[in-house]
C-alpha cells in the first residue's frame, strides 16, 4: 500500500458522539448509521486494499436533508465523502476517520420522463441500469453503460464522468447528462442546466461532471435518453499481433464506419474469457476485437461483410459474424465476465489509462516489460476506438510484497500511458489511486487553475479530502485549518 | 484607438496578459472579430487578436482527433478534414453575418469561445461535447491546459469543457483539440409542408423517437421559408418542418421511407435529395433567412433554449404581444426569434414567459443601445452568480478579459 492518507484529526474523533446526535437531530434516526457493524460497510470501495472507517454515514431521502447535513459540516469544519453504491475502482469514495459519509443511495426515484423531448429526471441515487430500465419497455436506453451498471449509482456516474463500452458512439457521461440538482458544501442548492440542450451563462455543468464528489453533492439530475437501434450484431475478428488488430481498428475509423463498440482483448485477456464463458473465442489469436454494429438486419448484414473487407489485408486467423441472439449474447459474455473470469484465477488491479491507438503496439509491448519487470502477469482489456486502457495486473493480496509491486507497476504503466500521448484516467477518476501522479499529466500551474476552481465551490476544502490533488500539491489552496498534520508534513 | 496585439504563441501572449494585468488594463480578446457584435458592448484599451496564432498542430483521422491553434480559420479546418472525408459532427453555425459581422471568417478558437453549435447538435451534440483539450493563457498570464488529445480522458476537472462559451472571459484559448467525425457518404431530408408550430414539435419529436438516427429538426415559419436560398422550399408558401437523415446510401433510403412511413399520419414529404439537403442545412448554419430583411423593418433576433414540449406555449405567449418569426431547430429545444425590433427588444417579456415555462434566452442581434441597457445573457440567480463571479476571479482575478462581455460584474 504505498498511497499516504492523511491522519484523521483526533479532535474531530474524539466528538463522535456529540456529531453523531447533532446528525440524528438533523437527518432523522433512520438516516444515519453509527454502530461499528453498519459503518464498516462503508469503510471502502471497489480499490479494496484500502479501507478507513467513517466517523458517520447519513443516508438522507430528500436533497433538503442533505442541504442540511452540509450545512452543519460546513459550520463545524467536518470533512464528507460523497457516495453513490461505493463502486469507485480508483478510491474515490473511500471515507476517512475524522469524515462523514453522505450517501445518496436511498434517493432513487424517477421523477419524470418525456419520451417526446427523450429527456429523464431522476434523483441521482438511482443505478444505471435501472434508468434504462424504466424506458426500455418503451425501446429507449440510457448511454452511458459502466461495467458496474448494475450496482453503480448515477450520482457516482456523474462525479466520475463515468464510460462504458460505447462511448465512441454515444459518448460518455458529460455528454448525456442535461441538468443537475446540487448541494453546495455551504447548503445551498443550485440547479445547474435544466432539461434544454444547453445552460446559459457560464458552463458550470461541465465543471460539476467528473469532479469527483469535491465540488457539491448531485441529488437529482436530467439526462438524455436516447431510441434504441432497430438491432445490433458483433463480429470476432482475431490477429497473430496487436499491430493487425490495431492497424484494422484504424482502417475501420478511416473507412468512415463508427461501430456501436470495438473491443481489443490480448492474448491472456481471451485465455481467461474464453474458458470461463466458452464464447467462442479463438485461442490462437494474439489480439482479438469484438466489434458490434447497428441498424436493420440489412444494415448490420452490409456493415459487418465491410468490415470483414478492411480486416483481409491485416491477415485474420478468425473473423466469425455472429449470426443469432444466442451467438451475440455469448460472444458478450466472455468480455463482460473478464473481470470476474479474471478474479477466479487471481487477485487483480484494473489500471484505467488512455493511449492514441496508433501507440497501442508498443504500449503493449512495455507493459508486459514492466509486469514482467516485478514478476507479474498481465491481461490488456481495451476499449479501442475510443483507446481507453485496461491493464489488469495479476498479484496475490495475501502477499503485501506482491500487492505493492502491482500497485508499482500500475503507477509505471500510467506514466508510460502520458509518455505515449495519452491520460492517466479514461474513466475510473483519479481519487486517491492516481492523485500523486497528477505532475506527471499536469504543470504546476495546471493544477493550480482547478485546485481555484475546487476553492470557489468549497472554500475549506471539506468535500471528499485527500483526493485528486498530490497532498503537497494543495499548499497556498487548501486551507490550512483543514490540512491535517500529514498534508503539512507531507508539504514541508 | 485601442492597441491592437497580436502575440505569436503562448508564451508571448502570456507575457503580455501577466504585463497588462500588473496595469489593470482591459482587454478584448479577438479570433476574426466576426461576433463582435454579440454580448453587451466592452470597451477596452487593448485588443489581443489570435491571427498570429495558426495552423493545425496535429490531425490522426483514424483517431477522430484534430488539434490547431486558435486563430487557424474554421474554413482551413474543415476543407482540411473534408480531404480525408471527414468533419466536424457539431456543424458549426455562423453567427457573423446576423450580428453584424463577416461570414465565413471565424476561427476554431471563435467556435469554442462562443459555443457555436449547429442543428446536428440535437443527436451528435454541441461544441462542448466534441473538445478533448485546450491550453490558454488565464488572467493572470499564466499558461495552462486540460484535457488532452485522447477521445476518452476523466483526469482532473474538466477545465477545458467549462471554457466553451465563456467568451475570452475567463481564459484566452491558444490551441485546441477536438474530436472529428467521418462525413457521412448521404444526407437526405424529409420536408413536411403546412404543419404549425405545435403539430411540427409533435413531428419531430416523433421522428426522434425512431431508430432511424435522425440528426437535424427544424421547422421554418411561412415568412422565414419565403426567404430560404433554395427555391424549391421558398416556394412553398407556408411553413415547412425538415428531418435530416444521414449515413451509408443504402442506409438512408431505408431509412427515410422507414421513416416517412412512421410519421404518415403528418402527410406525405417531399425528399429533398442529397445535394439540396446539403445547401439547406448549410444555409440554416449560416441562418441567412434572418439576414435577409436587412433592407426592411429592422428586427432583432434571440435565442432561446426550452425543452420541445415547451415550445409551442412559449410560441404562443411570445405571439401574445409580439409579431415574432420563428426557426424552432432540436425540435423546438432551441428557437431562433425574430421580433421588431425595440428599446428593450422585448427582454422582460420573453425571459418571463421563459421564466414560467423553463429555459433560457440569449439576445444574439440588436443594436449597440439595446445591448447596453439590456441583459444579453439570460439573469443569473443568486447562486450561479456567486459561482460565476468565483470562477471569473479563479480564472481573472483583475478582470481585464472581456471585461462585461457576458454580464456586467463579470
Amino acid at each position: 500500500m504505498i498511497i499516504q492518507l492523511p491522519e484523521p484529526d483526533l479532535s474531530i474523533v474524539g466528538r463522535r458522539e456529540q456529531i453523531v446526535a447533532a446528525l440524528v437531530g438533523i437527518a432523522g434516526r433512520d438516516a444515519v448509521v453509527s454502530d461499528e457493524d453498519g459503518r464498516r460497510a462503508f469503510e471502502t470501495d471497489a480499490m479494496t486494499s484500502y479501507r478507513r472507517m467513517p466517523l458517520a454515514v447519513v443516508l438522507p431521502t430528500s436533497t433538503e436533508a442533505i442541504a442540511n447535513v452540509l450545512r452543519y459540516c460546513n459550520a463545524n469544519n467536518l470533512k464528507v465523502v460523497a457516495r453513490g453504491a461505493g463502486t469507485s475502482l480508483c478510491g474515490g469514495a473511500l471515507p476517512a476517520e475524522d469524515a462523514i459519509v453522505v450517501g445518496v443511495s436511498r434517493m432513487s426515484r424517477v421523477l419524470d420522463i418525456d419520451y417526446a423531448g427523450r429527456t429523464m429526471r431522476v434523483e441521482a441515487g438511482i443505478t444505471n441500469l435501472a434508468i434504462t430500465g424504466e424506458v426500455a419497455p418503451e425501446g429507449f436506453f440510457y448511454a452511458p453503460d459502466p461495467s458496474s451498471q448494475l450496482s453503480c449509482t448515477l450520482a457516482g456516474n456523474i462525479a466520475m464522468n463515468s464510460g462504458g463500452a460505447h462511448c465512441l458512439k454515444y459518448g460518455v457521461t458529460t455528454n448525456n447528462v442535461l441538468g443537475v440538482r446540487v448541494v453546495l458544501m455551504n447548503g445551498d442548492i443550485v440547479d445547474i442546466g435544466g432539461d434544454q440542450l444547453d445552460g446559459g451563462g457560464y458552463d458550470i455543468l461541465s465543471l460539476m461532471i467528473g469532479s469527483e464528489g469535491q465540488l457539491g453533492i448531485i441529488t437529482e439530475a436530467t439526462v438524455r435518453i436516447i431510441k434504441a437501434a432497430e438491432g445490433a450484431r458483433p463480429m470476432l475478428l482475431g490477429f497473430d499481433t496487436n499491430e493487425a488488430a490495431g492497424q484494422c481498428v484504424a482502417g475501420i475509423i478511416a473507412s468512415g464506419i463508427i461501430p456501436v463498440a470495438m473491443e481489443f482483448m490480448d492474448r491472456p485477456a481471451i485465455e481467461v474469457c474464453e474458458s470461463f464463458a466458452k464464447a467462442g473465442y479463438p485461442l490462437d489469436a494474439e489480439a482479438l476485437l469484438i466489434i458490434e454494429v447497428e441498424g436493420s438486419e440489412a444494415e448490420i448484414a452490409e456493415r459487418l461483410a465491410q468490415i470483414q473487407e478492411i480486416a483481409k489485408p491485416f491477415r485474420p486467423t478468425t473473423a466469425t459474424i455472429s449470426t443469432n441472439a444466442a451467438q451475440s449474447a455469448r460472444i458478450w459474455k466472455g468480455r463482460k465476465s473478464a473481470f470476474g473470469a479474471l478474479g477466479r484465477i487471481a487477485d487483480y488491479y484494473c489500471m484505467d489509462g488512455t493511449i492514441p491507438l496508433s501507440r497501442l503496439p508498443e504500449t503493449l509491448t512495455a507493459i508486459s516489460r514492466i509486469c514482467t519487470g516485478y514478476g507479474l502477469k498481465v491481461a490488456n482489456i481495451f476499449h479501442a476506438g475510443d483507446g481507453n486502457l485496461h491493464p489488469l495486473i495479476m498479484f496475490d493480496a495475501n502477499d503485501p510484497a506482491s500487492e505493492a509491486k502491482a500497485e508499482q507497476a500500475g503507477m509505471d504503466i500510467l506514466k508510460l500511458c502520458v509518455e505515449v500521448g495519452g491520460c492517466l484516467t479514461g474513466e475510473h477518476g483519479v481519487g486517491i489511486e492516481k492523485r500523486d501522479l497528477m505532475r506527471f499529466q499536469f504543470t504546476p500551474d495546471d493544477l493550480a487553475q482547478q485546485m481555484r476552481i475546487k476553492s470557489v465551490f468549497d472554500p475549506r476544502w471539506l468535500l471528499n479530502p485527500a483526493k485528486v490533488f498530490p497532498l503537497d500539491a494543495r499548499v497556498g489552496f487548501e486551507p490550512a485549518a483543514t490540512a491535517t498534520a500529514a498534508i503539512r508534513r507531507a508539504a514541508a | 484607438m485601442a492597441d491592437i496585439l497580436k502575440p505569436r504563441d503562448d508564451k508571448d501572449l502570456a507575457e503580455t496578459v501577466a504585463k497588462l494585468a500588473a496595469a489593470n488594463v482591459a482587454i478584448e480578446v479577438k479570433g476574426a472579430g466576426t461576433k463582435r457584435g454579440i454580448g453587451r458592448p466592452i470597451t477596452a484599451a487593448t485588443i489581443i487578436e489570435t491571427s498570429a496564432m495558426t495552423g493545425l498542430t496535429l490531425y490522426e483521422p483514424t483517431e477522430l482527433v484534430m488539434s490547431a491553434r486558435a486563430g487557424t480559420p474554421l474554413a482551413q479546418i474543415e476543407a482540411t478534414l473534408a480531404e480525408r472525408g471527414q468533419l466536424l459532427a457539431f456543424e458549426p453555425i455562423d453567427l457573423g453575418p446576423i450580428s453584424g459581422g463577416a461570414g465565413g471568417q471565424q476561427t476554431i478558437g471563435g467556435v469554442f469561445a462562443t459555443g457555436a453549435s449547429g442543428p446536428r447538435r440535437i443527436t451528435s451534440g454541441a461544441a462542448r461535447d466534441h473538445i478533448l483539450g485546450v491550453k490558454a493563457v488565464n488572467g493572470r498570464g499564466e499558461i495552462f491546459k486540460s484535457g488532452g488529445r485522447v477521445l476518452k480522458n476523466v483526469t482532473g476537472y474538466d477545465v477545458g469543457r467549462a471554457l466553451v462559451g465563456s467568451w475570452g472571459t475567463l481564459a484566452i484559448l491558444t490551441e485546441l483539440t477536438f474530436k472529428v467525425m467521418p462525413r457521412p457518404e448521404r444526407t437526405e431530408t424529409l420536408v413536411w409542408p403546412g404543419l404549425t408550430e405545435e403539430i411540427a414539435v409533435e413531428a419531430m419529436c416523433a421522428a426522434l423517437g425512431t431508430p432511424f438516427e435522425v440528426n437535424g429538426t427544424m421547422h421554418l415559419s411561412a415568412a422565414l421559408t419565403s426567404r430560404l436560398e433554395l427555391k424549391s422550399l421558398a416556394r412553398e408558401a407556408a411553413p415547412i418542418t425538415a428531418i435530416r437523415i444521414e449515413n451509408f446510401a443504402s442506409a438512408v433510403d431505408y431509412r427515410a421511407n422507414r421513416l416517412a412511413d412512421a410519421l404518415k399520419i403528418f402527410g406525405t414529404p417531399q425528399k429533398l435529395g442529397h445535394d439540396a439537403s446539403l445547401a439547406f442545412w448549410e444555409e440554416l448554419r449560416r441562418l441567412s433567412v434572418f439576414t435577409r430583411l436587412a433592407s426592411e423593418a429592422p428586427r432583432q433576433l434571440w435565442r432561446l433554449a426550452t425543452s420541445p414540449r415547451k415550445a409551442p406555449a412559449v410560441m404562443a405567449a411570445i405571439r401574445r404581444n409580439t409579431e415574432a418569426e420563428a426557426c424552432l431547430d432540436a425540435s423546438g429545444g432551441l428557437i431562433w426569434l425574430e421580433v421588431p425590433a425595440s428599446a428593450d427588444a422585448g427582454a422582460a417579456d420573453i425571459r418571463r414567459i421563459l421564466a414560467g415555462a423553463g429555459g433560457h434566452a440569449t439576445l444574439i442581434s440588436a443594436d449597440r443601445e439595446v445591448r447596453e441597457s439590456v441583459e444579453v445573457f439570460h439573469p443569473m440567480n443568486a447562486v450561479i452568480e456567486r459561482l460565476s463571479t468565483g470562477l471569473k476571479d479563479a480564472f481573472d482575478p483583475a478582470r481585464i478579459l472581456n471585461p462585461g462581455r457576458m454580464y456586467a460584474t463579470l
